[in-house]
């Protein structure tokens, strides 16, 4: 499905990634697995350091601490956020929305929208484009958007096949009309029958947890999970990702009416090195065109890998001059979604610590 | 160049691969493993096999490694 968007832009990001630093070489011994096939497997999927949170930490705490850091800077005033729409698959409870928690907890006005919006990887740009549709909105003039996921804690440590890239973090995104005759072009697609292929079997409704569901269960290739993990078919994810991004790029880049060339970045997900590398070989991309250094700095932390992407690589680049780049995010759902946009001359563009002393709610 | 033997003898040295006609099939080979045999053999050969040839119909056995190559441009 075909959208676009005029007037809009993003005038600032924000990551907050938790100081809790992590080492796949010391984790190592928590597999089944031998040591030289680990070695090999840091070096092509690019498993190296990660940040994830610590013990009792939510989502909300992410997000309360970088918005407090962001009114403190003065970069964002309380008083100005009409909408707060907050991206996460682990939220702090069932119910209330935790966007709404960090607005109670914020003190923000009454005269706004609090949204949870249950996204995983391509969460970045389906945010996007629900914070660019609220700016039709006379009445809506200045959107926050929080990509957070704290999935460490759903994850077993005795499975290889996810824990060793899960990293925890949280971005906030402000998005405001633009005073340019900017366009945006953005194009998503979803799957539900291949839902399966990346989820949490229990702690829902359909399967409650249990003291059953917690117990560790051999799951083959030495790993060990419970039913109440986070459960990734590594084989599915990828091969999807290989076949459905490609043509997902090229109709979007055809619809704009341009090529790769007039492209400067195409800032994808960050699943892996490995994964990432074959989407460009197969794009015919370079590398320093496609990133993919996110991972072994600090992990796979879900929707918020884009924003991270663009802080960590284009941060002070990004806050003097403008690039035409193009969002990719493609994940659980199954769902998967582009944007093209002209990105830059932002108000801020950073990465800060969350700290481990910070009070929680 | 190193042949797709050895290859796989480096990344999996405790099989007789030789005595296989199913590698994955058979347990000796991952999909941690195919992702690090697709690696070495990219860097062998100097080419990148396609991402959507990354099944297991493909990592059968040495043959079927072998046509993976030919199609993704590996002289052999």
């Amino acid at each position: 499905m075909n959208f676009t968007f005029h007037r809009k832009r993003i005038s600032g990001i924000f990551v907050v990634v938790p100081e809790n630093e992590r080492s796949f070489v010391e984790e190592m011994k928590n597999f089944n697995f031998p040591l030289a096939r680990s070695l090999k497997l840091k070096e092509v999927m690019g498993f190296d350091k990660r940040r994830i949170v610590p013990p009792g930490a939510c989502v909300s705490d992410l997000a309360v601490f970088g918005l407090q850091r962001l009114f403190e800077q003065g970069w964002l005033k309380q008083g100005d956020i009409d909408a707060l729409l907050l991206v996460t698959q682990t939220p702090d409870h069932f119910m209330p929305a935790t966007s709404s928690l960090i607005q109670g907890r914020l003190g923000l006005k009454q005269d706004m929208l609090c949204l949870d919006i249950n996204q995983a990887c391509a969460g970045f740009v389906i945010g996007l484009m629900q914070a660019f549709m609220l700016l039709e909105q006379e009445s809506v003039r200045k959107v926050v958007l929080i990509n957070a996921d704290v999935l460490s804690r759903k994850a077993s440590p005795k499975d290889r096949n996810i824990y060793p890239l899960i990293g925890d973090a949280a971005s906030i995104t402000i998005l405001e009309r633009d005073t340019q005759d900017s366009v945006i072009y953005s194009n998503l697609k979803a799957d539900g029958s291949r839902a399966e292929a990346l989820m949490i079997p229990a702690g829902g409704l359909r399967l409650p947890s249990t003291p059953e569901t917690a117990v560790l269960e051999d799951v083959g290739d030495n790993n060990l999970r419970a039913k109440d993990h986070v459960f990734m078919d590594g084989s599915a994810i990828f091969n999807f990702v290989q076949t459905e991004v490609p043509p997902l790029i090229e109709s979007l880049l055809a619809w704009a009416g341009i090529s790769t060339d007039s492209v400067d970045y195409f800032l994808c997900h960050q699943p892996n090195r490995f994964m990432l590398q074959k989407l460009a070989d197969k794009m015919k991309l370079s590398y320093a065109k496609m990133p993919n250094n996110i991972v072994e700095h600090f992990g796979n932390s879900g929707s918020v890998t884009i924003p991270t992407l663009i802080a960590f690589n284009l941060g002070e680049r990004l806050l003097k001059e403008t690039l035409h780049v193009c969002l990719v995010g493609f994940g659980g759902g199954l769902a998967w979604g582009a944007m093209l946009l002209d990105l830059g001359k932002l108000d801020f563009n950073a990465i800060v610590e969350y700290k481990e002393n910070h009070e929680y709610a | 160049m190193k042949s797709v033997a050895e290859i796989l003898n480096e990344i999996r040295p405790e099989f007789d691969f030789a005595s296989s006609t199913d590698f994955v099939g058979d347990g000796m080979l991952d999909s941690f493993d195919l992702i690090t045999l697709v690696s070495a053999l990219d860097g062998n050969y100097g080419i990148s096999i396609l991402g959507t040839d990354i099944v297991p119909e493909n990592f059968q056995n040495v043959q079927t490694i072998e046509a993976l190559l030919r199609k993704n441009g590996a002289g052999l």
